[in-house]
């Protein structure tokens, strides 16, 4: 029984300690270049949100974390 | 399966991702750590003691530092001699740098973190992010992104306070 809770407790710190990258806030060089942006085509994106609309009834919900340079 | 054991394990998991992770800031009050000990590239000012020194951390993809430069640069033309603007760049290119150098040039001291080991030690919440520090190094006023107008009228109130 010990052993099985050290190991579960081993797996939980590694899996939290290991899969969260930590990015700093001088280390965003990547994530602030335009191709990180999920929006930088406009038009497709308008596009897409119509397609999505028509066909499921449905809008929104497209926000996703990640790119941007974090700045200010 | 035991869900409380389960439950206790996750909670000491995110604890000790937290502590993990735990950044140890500068803060207004503290004293910057010695410049001259990070083999930064370029070159610092031969003596800082005495004087108001603004040290500002950017970055060549921080469209703010871009913003913050003709201010920092103005500020440093206007106070000459009693104030040292030093800008640090953490890029991981020296090539960003210099391209964003070329757009926007400047009077003021600049230097190259290339190994981000005093970027690291100071730990800046965002960027950029500038200290002003008094004539003993002490850390008195501390600036969190660049605002435009709100920020550098407090640049200014701030440098004429420590000059008082």
């Amino acid at each position: 029984m010990k052993i099985k809770s050290l190991f579960l407790l081993a797996s939980a710190v590694l899996l939290i300690g290991t899969g969260c990258a930590n990015v700093k806030p001088w280390q965003r060089e990547h994530l602030a270049d335009y191709t990180m942006q999920a929006d930088r085509d406009p038009l497709g994106t308008a596009q897409k949100e119509h397609i999505w609309f028509s066909r499921e009834e449905a809008s929104g919900g497209r926000g996703v974390g990640g790119g941007g340079c974090g700045c200010n | 399966m035991n869900t409380s054991l389960l439950k206790k394990s996750l909670l000491a998991a995110l604890l000790a991702g937290t502590f993990l992770t735990a950044r140890a800031e500068l803060k207004v009050g503290d004293t910057l750590p010695d410049l001259a000990s990070f083999k930064l590239e370029g070159k610092l000012p031969d003596s800082l003691k005495g004087k108001i020194v603004v040290v500002d951390f950017w970055a060549s993809w921080c469209l703010p530092c871009a913003e913050s430069f003709p201010v920092l640069d103005e500020l440093q033309k206007k106070y000459g001699d009693k104030l040292v603007v030093i800008g640090v760049n953490v890029d991981e290119k020296a090539s960003n740098m210099d391209k964003f150098l070329k757009k926007h040039a400047v009077s003021f001291t600049l230097v190259r973190d290339s190994g981000q080991k005093l970027v690291a030690a100071v730990s800046p919440e965002t960027m950029p992010t500038s200290f002003i520090l008094d004539g003993e190094g002490k850390v008195r006023f501390l600036h969190s992104g660049f605002h435009g107008e709100k920020t550098h009228k407090e640049y200014a109130s701030e440098i004429e306070s420590l000059l008082k």
